[in-house]
């Protein structure tokens, strides 16, 4: 995944302030947390930053589907193998019987799940990413055969 | 063992791995939504993109038509192939044995030209097999050689192999399971495998072979290529250590050896040492029942031919796989089931096809349908008729339609097609 500076280095780098952020740094970190899009950016839209917002665009993946903890599931990219889903200690503590030795999850508390050939994730609250006792959980990015999952 | 099903699941059709947990949203009898499949699986269980219509020539007519131009293309020939079936259920297959039989046909499927060695080893109980579900439960250290599941089994990894606690395995993939791909290229898979990946040259299988085994013997492994010795013997001795072990044998490994000797040296090699099971990555979700089906009713599991009128004799040899007979053009007509080897097959050998009558049963329209004289569209199995099969592993597994098949537009099987042709004979 690109890192600030990485975005930092496609912007105009003037500081204009247009997008409501205090300098161009300021906006590529929003953008990375998908608080702001690339269209926010007036400059950008302009001819002369053509590839360069072409670019940006690529890089920085729709913040449709990002969930309110941060994750971002590529719907084009999951084939919906369910590794996630059997590798997330959540789902396994709250369904040791379904997801947790591989079959169709059976509660209702899992986060992650498969449904028409693709992953979509509820109780994110529960992710042990989030909240006062996070932890730098990857079960599910790690097992994923395509990256089609990422936090942000 | 039978696998019973929870009542409220169904069974998937979409691979080999035959998942049965599968739940369906259905309105006006069209599935709207799967659950819990995988992408592969949805396609399957949605239907086809484009349906087979009942044809002779080009021309739409009733089905019943068509059986009857079937049979008579059928009867008129000397030495008619029947091929495909590694899509249909056991009944399917076992109905065209018969026909088979009594119309003297070569008969052979896919597996002649792909897991069918592997399956003979195992038949022949040369190597040891196990089930999936003892994979789940017990597995340890599992391989996967020449084989990509992320795409070809997409939930092998999640519902078998690697990823699921099972019984003996209850602390989780991190500390309970190693996995190991060896590939001649960073798949889907191997990347899940991290720096367990053997990444090897294209055809070298075997040498590889050859220097894990010296390498269980205690001897330095040495490989006509650039590998470091140290990794070959890092992974003998994961291998040595394994209390149950598992290796999956894909396509890659098959297509790269001549024969099973190799895998045969190595199984029993690694079982002087510890504990190891093979099993092949059969493809479509039957093709391991037609092998089993037809070892139990000939003794062969693939290649046959019947000699017509007298359903005792057959002949069994490479002469008859599909390959073959096309290319010496020792079949005049062609009854192909759920199979598309026009796609399949490379041109040269194919061609023959063009030359003679060609039969497809077959629901979604393929490359072959659209060349073939007549054709007869089926019911999508496991989704427009029940059945049973056989998993990648030699379980049984039953399942039930999953539409309501009352309904007027559910098309025959493959089953019934087949015998309404035998009627017509
Ligand atoms: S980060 Fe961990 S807890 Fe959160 S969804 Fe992924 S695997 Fe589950
Ligand atoms: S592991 Fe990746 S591809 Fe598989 S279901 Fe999860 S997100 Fe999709
Ligand atoms: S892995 Fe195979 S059987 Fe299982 S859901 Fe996917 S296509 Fe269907």
């Amino acid at each position: 995944m690109a890192n600030a500076m990485e975005i930092y280095q496609l912007l105009p780098k003037t500081n204009c302030k247009e997008c409501g952020k205090s300098t161009c740094m300021a906006f590529a970190v929003s953008l990375l947390s998908r608080e702001l899009t690339v269209d926010d950016c007036p400059p950008l839209k302009g001819d002369k930053f053509k590839s360069n917002y072409e670019k940006l665009s690529d890089m920085i993946a729709p913040a449709k589907g990002a969930s309110e903890s941060g994750m971002i599931v590529h719907e084009d990219k999951c084939f919906g193998c369910g590794n996630c889903v059997v590798a997330c200690p959540v789902n396994v503590a709250e369904d040791p019987l379904g997801a947790g030795i591989g079959r169709a999850p059976t509660s209702d508390k899992v986060i992650l799940r498969v449904e028409d050939g693709i992953v979509r994730t509820s109780n994110v609250h529960d992710c042990r990413r989030f909240g006062e006792n996070k932890i730098l959980c990857n079960g599910c990015i790690v097992t994923c055969p395509t990256e089609a999952i990422e936090f942000v | 063992m039978v696998i019973l099903l929870n009542e409220n699941y169904h069974v998937c059709t979409g691979c080999a791995l035959l998942c049965d947990d599968i739940e369906v949203v259905i309105d006006d009898n069209v599935i709207t939504e799967v659950k819990t499949a995988c992408r592969k699986g949805v396609s399957r269980i949605k239907g086809c993109n484009e349906p087979m219509s009942p044809t002779v020539e080009g021309q739409q007519v009733d089905i019943d038509v068509a059986i009857g131009a079937a049979a008579d293309i059928l009867k008129n020939a000397d030495s008619p192939l029947i091929f495909g079936l590694g899509n249909s259920t056991d009944g399917a297959q076992k109905k065209a044995i018969e026909l088979a039989k009594q119309i003297g046909a070569v008969l052979d499927d896919t597996s002649s030209f792909c897991q069918g060695p592997t399956l003979e080893v195992i038949f022949n109980e040369t190597v040891k097999s196990c089930t999936l579900d003892d994979v789940r439960n017990k597995a340890d250290v599992i391989v996967y050689w020449g084989a990509d599941p992320s795409n070809s089994h997409p939930r092998h990894l999640s519902k078998f192999s690697y990823f699921p606690r099972g019984q003996e395995r209850q602390r989780g993939w991190e500390e309970d399971r190693t996995m190991i791909t060896i590939d001649i290229r960073k798949s889907h898979t191997a990347k899940i495998s991290g720096d367990k990946f053997h990444n090897i040259p294209l055809q070298a299988d075997e040498e590889f072979i050859d220097a894990l085994i010296d390498a269980l013997s205690g001897k330095v492994p040495k490989v006509p290529f650039e590998y470091d010795p140290k990794r070959i013997l890092e992974l003998a001795n994961i291998l040595k250590n394994a209390k149950f072990g598992i290796i999956f044998v894909g396509l890659g490994l098959v297509y790269s050896l001549d024969n099973m000797d190799p895998i045969v040296k190595l199984m029993d090699k690694l079982n002087e040492l510890s504990n190891f099971h093979l099993i092949p990555m059969v493809g479509h979700y039957n093709m391991r029942g037609f092998n089993q089906n037809m070892f139990n009713e000939t003794g062969h599991l693939n290649r046959v031919k019947f000699e017509k009128g007298n359903n005792t004799k057959v002949q069994h040899g490479a002469e008859f796989s599909i390959v073959e007979s096309l290319n010496e053009k020792k079949v005049d007509a062609a009854l192909i089931i759920g199979s598309d080897p026009l796609s399949s097959l490379p041109r040269a050998v194919a061609d023959h096809l063009l030359n003679i009558p060609v039969i497809t049963i077959d629901p979604c329209e393929t490359f072959t349908s659209r060349k073939a004289k007549v054709t007869i569209p089926s019911a999508l199995s496991g989704v427009e008729c029940g059945g049973s099969a056989i998993r990648m592993d030699g379980e049984e597994v039953k399942f039930e339609p999953i539409v309501d098949v009352k309904s007027q537009t559910i098309r025959p099987s493959d089953e019934e097609i087949l015998t309404r042709i035998m009627e017509a004979l």
